[in-house]
């Protein structure tokens, strides 16, 4: 036992504590009952929100459950349903794998040009700056998918553009071989944040780092591939966990545009959106359930996979 | 003496062209927010040209036309409804994630560690494994068609990236103020409240800006809680205002996404450098 101070005492009765004889316990152990004291929210979230539901979830993945009556245990036949009965479900896979695919790298490399374009010291830096980020506030708003469904329509802002140049352009939005970009297209469109990291990235690179490269005698490309870009790995690998982890959970505007059908001939079928439709309209909730486990794991491999790689291509600095 | 001045020419037209190059770029991802606004100021809604100026003069009368609403329910009243949300939001993530990140940053209590590589491995968790349990934990509650799934979770710290990004900036007060305050008497919540609280704003300010802009845009946390119109947000509204629109009603539906934007984009302009300096330290979009 240690002895407490006078002013820890004195603290002790003004907050009341001697009611539960606080003021008999070891220095440690106060800070143990204030530590937690402190965290009882998050305990309780913990616990009641999130590991309970994940245990849930994952007991729920093996029953047949309607949420209307009792759920039926019924072993793995949710997933051997999945992965060997269930077209919509590749569908789902597909187009989420393509959406992914394709926009986490394009954001990358769009959001990185742009921060080197906007780090050369231009005037007005933090007008170019909100002009591109505010789109990645309203880039998951019902708004810009209502917004995007008329410019991607068939009489929408694109077509009307191309008009006068004598092109008339179908119905993107409309159409399942298009519909998927006019989705990446709308992630290009809300690429702010990470371009915002970008640019902080940029701003701690030591800038005798240049000047050394410079007496060397490298050029502006070098400088990029050999200064710039190695150190701006962490940042790299930083957005791109990010952009992955993000881009497997996109719903809103894959719902809107295709009114909660993932359509046009699935062409829009986000694995979210397929989620949503199992769980809560055909009210298949072991089935979503089995789903959203399955997810989980690619997720956990996927930044598993990232953070394993990054010990060969993420630069931390010379003691590596 | 020529080469200096071909130098600095060549780095001017270089300058010029990453002005143009920007601002360009600037114009392009303004365009559509821009056509948007036009056409709900034109009659009928539809500009039927590419430009921003509207053909036929300009009108207000969309913007009272879509305020009726949907299913004679107003809009004023589904803008009520986003505000108690979000701004329930806000307080319960500024109250839960200090009260946390306080406990991590500045009290040494056993298995602290573990808690807080718990809280940060949960960020990363796909939110998709949770939500079907979570709605039959809330529906066995009766909780449906009522706010409490939609705020309770900010009170319980659900967010852990704010946690995360208050014990950075937490970790940046220096630990002298606790110790002075120690001595004139104050325990762990004086310090909470009167050190810590005040120093930590720009973070907490970071915290109420994206909380807000969040839970005003979310459409999944409404759509599966709330079914019945008086109790609809601002997104669903808008979904449902879809049903309703036909080529010819068009404007209305604009009008109303142009005002659900501008919350979002007031929040932009008040906490614009919070921010861009909260995305740098926690990834957030």
């Amino acid at each position: 036992m240690v002895d407490l101070p006078a002013s820890v005492a004195r603290r002790d009765q003004r907050f009341g504590s001697r009611l539960i004889g606080l003021s008999r316990l070891s220095a440690g152990q106060q800070e143990n009952f204030y530590g937690y004291l402190f965290l009882l929210p998050w305990f309780v979230g913990m616990v009641a929100i999130t590991i309970g539901p994940i245990l849930a979830s994952l007991a729920l993945a093996f029953t047949d459950y309607s949420i209307m009556a009792a759920p039926r245990w019924v072993g793995l036949a949710n997933f051997v349903t999945m992965f060997t009965g269930d077209a919509r479900y590749f569908s789902a896979v597909r187009t989420t794998l393509a959406y992914v695919g394709m926009s986490v790298p394009l954001v990358l490399i769009w959001g990185l040009a742009l921060a080197l374009l906007l780090n050369q010291g231009l005037k007005f830096l933090p007008v170019f700056r909100a002009i591109f980020y505010i789109p990645s506030l309203l880039g998951s708003s019902v708004a810009v998918a209502i917004l995007w469904f008329y410019m991607f329509g068939k009489d929408g802002l694109i077509n009307l553009a191309l008009r006068p140049l004598g092109i008339q352009g179908p119905s993107y939005i409309g159409n399942p071989s298009y519909a998927l970009y006019t989705l990446i297209v709308l992630n290009l469109w809300a690429f702010g944040s990470g371009m915002i990291i970008f640019l902080a990235g940029l701003r701690q690179i030591p800038t005798e780092l240049y000047e050394a490269a410079q007496l060397d005698g490298a050029g502006a490309w070098a400088k990029f591939w050999r200064v710039t870009l190695p150190l701006l790995t962490p940042v790299l690998f930083f957005n791109a966990v990010l952009g992955l982890v993000g881009g497997l959970q996109a719903f809103t505007s894959a719902y809107v545009v295709s009114n909660g059908t993932g359509g046009p001939a699935d062409a829009t079928l986000l694995y979210q959106v397929y989620l949503y439709q199992r769980g809560f309209v055909n009210l298949n909730m072991g089935y979503a359930c089995a789903m959203a486990w399955v997810l989980l794991t690619v997720v956990a491999v996927c930044t598993g996979f990232l953070f394993w790689s990054a010990r060969f291509w993420v630069f931390y600095g010379e003691d590596r | 003496m020529s080469v200096a001045i071909r130098r600095t020419a060549r780095y001017e037209m270089r300058r010029f062209l990453a002005y143009l190059g920007v601002g360009g770029l600037a114009f392009v991802m303004l365009y559509p927010l821009l056509w948007m606004l036009s056409a709900s100021l034109t009659p009928g809604g539809l500009i039927g040209s590419a430009g921003l100026v509207p053909p036929r003069g300009v009108t207000l009368e969309n913007y009272q036309e879509g305020w009726q609403g949907i299913g004679g329910v107003g809009f004023g009243r589904f803008f009520v409804n986003s505000l108690i949300v979000s701004g329930a939001a806000v307080v319960g993530n500024i109250v839960s994630c200090s009260l946390a990140a306080y406990a991590f940053a500045r009290i040494d209590f056993k298995w602290r560690r573990l808690w807080f590589a718990l809280a940060l491995g949960s960020i990363l968790l796909p939110a998709q494994v949770l939500i079907i349990p979570q709605y039959i934990l809330f529906r066995s509650f009766g909780w449906i068609n009522t706010y409490f799934p939609l705020i309770v979770p900010k009170f319980l710290a659900h967010d852990a990236f704010f946690v995360f990004l208050m014990v950075q900036f937490i970790r940046g007060i220096p630990r002298e103020l606790d110790q002075a305050a120690r001595i004139d008497g104050c325990g762990h919540f004086g310090i909470y409240a009167r050190i810590i609280l005040p120093l930590t704003m720009p973070a907490l300010a970071t915290t109420a800006a994206f909380t807000f802009i969040t839970t005003w845009n979310d459409f999944f946390g409404p759509l599966i809680y709330l079914t019945r119109p008086t109790l609809f947000t601002v997104p669903i509204a808008l979904r449902g205002f879809i049903d309703a629109t036909t080529a010819s009603s068009l404007g209305p539906l604009f009008a109303m996404s142009v005002l659900s934007l501008l919350p979002v984009l007031g929040f932009f302009l008040a906490f614009q450098r919070l921010l861009t300096q909260g995305i740098v330290s926690t990834g957030f979009r």
